[in-house]
């Protein structure tokens, strides 16, 4: 009997988003005086070479509520402030700042929030993300993205730098792997296809969400199902048209997102779905009602809260019956 | 002079609470020689060009006091004063808190606690402009019992802001009484002290001592200066100073005449009736001035 040895898998690129953030923060900094990098003290910038942008990097601690209104005093003055914090900082403690100060006044902060999702892993529930695409989604002015990898993280903050308004940049902690190449590039408000098929279309936001989706479409592929693969990385504006089309061109739509179900993104497809009047089913994976299940790193946390291919399978599955 | 200001000024904010949606007339009272003083005598800035960008920047935290803001831009030239009749109407560019849609209004405020962050990033970005404008942030002494103040005290200390200059209106009172009384606020200059800042207390209502201090902004290089402006909550019209329930009042016709008889007149003790209830009694708290 022969013995078929697989391949050894081919190593994807693992880069940090936020490293990837601060290098080219430094470079767009360099070449435009309005730039201006306010930290909460997260060390990310620890022993970063500013040069000349040196009196544009101000640490201002451990406050979020002020980092935030000071932001905003310095955009209404014309900079361009790129603000530093933990995802649920941004969303919870500092939200009436966001909401007032920022995008009221639809001022160009750029809130960059790392740790988003569950990417703290063993720091936690008062370190997880879980609801902050919820809560910036609602803002009026607010464009809310989410880089899938390192290269869409460079590519979305290049883009979103010469937006007019509020940004709302959701990063993670630790590095993950590149999205396969050969897809089109991201566009602000415009969904990525990564993936063509026709009976089911997984839609996804994230690192980790969207590589589940990819591999739950491989795994239905070999079953002889086909999903398209949308990677939804701007939150707001959405890309209505492509949710409105994946919804007449297939039999199902499974969102999947590391947020909790209400108000991320599966609510925002449904709203689109429901209001179009579509008749298209939509499932959600994402946390449930309740505060992560488990404790450890991140990917243990998503495979404990059921942020994996087998759930969007069983759902495709069910759908498709 | 500038008591002609602030009786005009006075007159207008009255003329509000006569509006039937009534007004922050107590706060807004208290203010009026903090806002009468800078932007007649310390300020730099041009009326008619409300958005150059080598102005002063004027905020005002405790954003319940916007019909006092009003007044004073009204009264400096912002804008005409019969603009001012359209306060509480549908639509109205006159909200109860300040409106940046309004000729002279920085930012919107109203939940407190937000006026200092943003002067501490109006002053940075001064600084890195190489700017001398500065930045004044009117704050109300109840609102200092919000955190973000002092996350913005401590910030501003730390960074050596010192044209940034914050003004307390220290009438004493919030909604349910004494600030000392509520959660108290004394050693208030101490506290500041301890956060960096160069303190001076003045008589709020006495228009030269609060020129005086505030024409030498900074008073101290490398420290951000605070003003605490002793004040009386309701100023101007005795029958209702010193009292927290001056807090917000819809004047009747009545009450409209009597007050602007007392503004005039300087009359005092005179009963006074306002929408929601009758005066108790006649006892005023009353300050030195």
């Amino acid at each position: 009997m022969s013995v078929v040895t697989a391949e050894p898998p081919v190593a994807q690129e693992e880069r940090a988003a936020r490293e990837v953030y601060r290098d080219v923060l430094v470079e767009l900094a360099a070449a435009d005086e309005r730039y201006v990098c306010l930290d909460s003290d997260t060390g990310l910038f620890s022993g970063t070479a500013w040069g000349s942008a040196a009196p544009r990097y101000l640490n201002l601690g451990i406050a979020e509520q002020n980092l935030m209104g000071v932001a905003a005093g310095l955009a209404r003055s014309g900079r361009i402030p790129f603000v530093n914090t933990m995802a649920t900082f941004a969303a919870t403690r500092a939200l009436e700042a966001v909401k007032l100060d920022i995008a009221w006044n639809d001022l160009p902060v750029r809130i960059v929030a790392t740790h988003g999702g569950l990417s703290a892993g063993h720091l936690g529930s008062t370190h997880h993300a879980l609801e902050d695409l919820a809560v910036m989604r609602m803002l009026p002015n607010m464009t809310v993205l989410v880089p899938a990898d390192a290269a869409a993280t460079e590519h979305l903050l290049r883009a979103s730098a010469r937006l007019p308004g509020p940004v709302y940049l959701r990063l993670g902690r630790g590095a993950t792997p590149a999205l396969p190449p050969g897809a089109e590039p991201v566009r602000i408000g415009a969904a990525q296809c990564l993936r063509r098929g026709d009976d089911a279309t997984l839609i996804a936001t994230g690192p980790h969400p969207v590589l589940t989706a990819l591999d739950a479409a491989d795994e239905l592929a070999a079953a002889g199902i086909e999903a398209s693969v949308l990677n939804m990385h701007t939150i707001k504006p959405l890309d209505r048209q492509a949710i409105v089309t994946a919804a007449a061109r297939t039999r199902g739509i499974v969102t999947v997102e590391e947020h909790w179900a209400a108000g991320g993104l599966g609510s925002a497809v449904a709203e689109v779905v429901a209001e179009q009047g579509v008749a298209c089913p939509v499932r959600r994976v994402a946390v449930a009602d309740r505060f992560a299940a488990g404790t450890g790193g991140h990917r243990h946390l998503l495979e404990r809260n059921g942020i994996r291919a087998a759930t969007v399978i069983e759902h495709v599955r069910r759908l498709l019956a | 002079m500038s008591e002609d200001h602030a009786r005009r000024a006075r007159e207008l904010i009255v003329q509000m609470c006569a509006n039937p949606e009534g007004g922050h007339l107590g706060g807004s009272m208290s203010l009026v020689e903090i806002l009468v003083t800078l932007y007649r005598d310390v300020m730099r800035i041009d009326p008619r060009r409300p958005s150059d960008p080598d102005r002063d920047i004027l905020l005002l935290s405790k954003g319940h006091g916007a019909i006092g803001l009003y007044a004073a831009l009204a009264e400096r030239g912002f804008f005409p004063e019969e603009l001012l009749a359209s306060y509480g109407a549908p639509d109205s560019m006159f909200t109860a808190h300040p409106n940046p849609a309004v000729p002279g209004v920085e930012m919107p405020t109203g939940s407190l606690g937000h006026g200092l962050p943003l002067g501490v990033g109006f002053a940075l970005a001064a600084r890195l402009d190489g700017s001398d404008r500065r930045c004044f942030v009117v704050l109300g002494d109840g609102e200092l019992q919000e955190g973000s103040v002092w996350e913005a005290a401590m910030a501003a200390g730390a960074k050596g802001l010192d044209r940034l200059v914050a003004i307390v209106d220290r009438n004493g009172l919030q909604i349910s009484g004494d600030t000392e009384d509520t959660v108290g606020l004394e050693p208030l200059a101490n506290r500041w002290r301890a956060f960096g800042w160069t303190v001076r207390e003045v008589d709020g209502h006495d228009t030269s001592q609060l020129r005086e201090a505030l024409s030498d902004v900074p008073h101290t290089p490398g420290r951000p200066t605070v003003l605490l402006a002793r004040t009386v909550k309701g100023k101007g019209l005795p029958y209702i100073e010193g009292q927290a329930r001056s807090h917000y009042v819809k004047l009747t016709e009545r009450g409209h005449r009597r007050a602007r008889a007392a503004l005039l007149r300087g009359e005092r003790n005179s009963g006074e009736q306002t929408s929601g209830e009758r005066t108790r009694g006649e006892r005023t708290r009353t300050e030195t001035t």
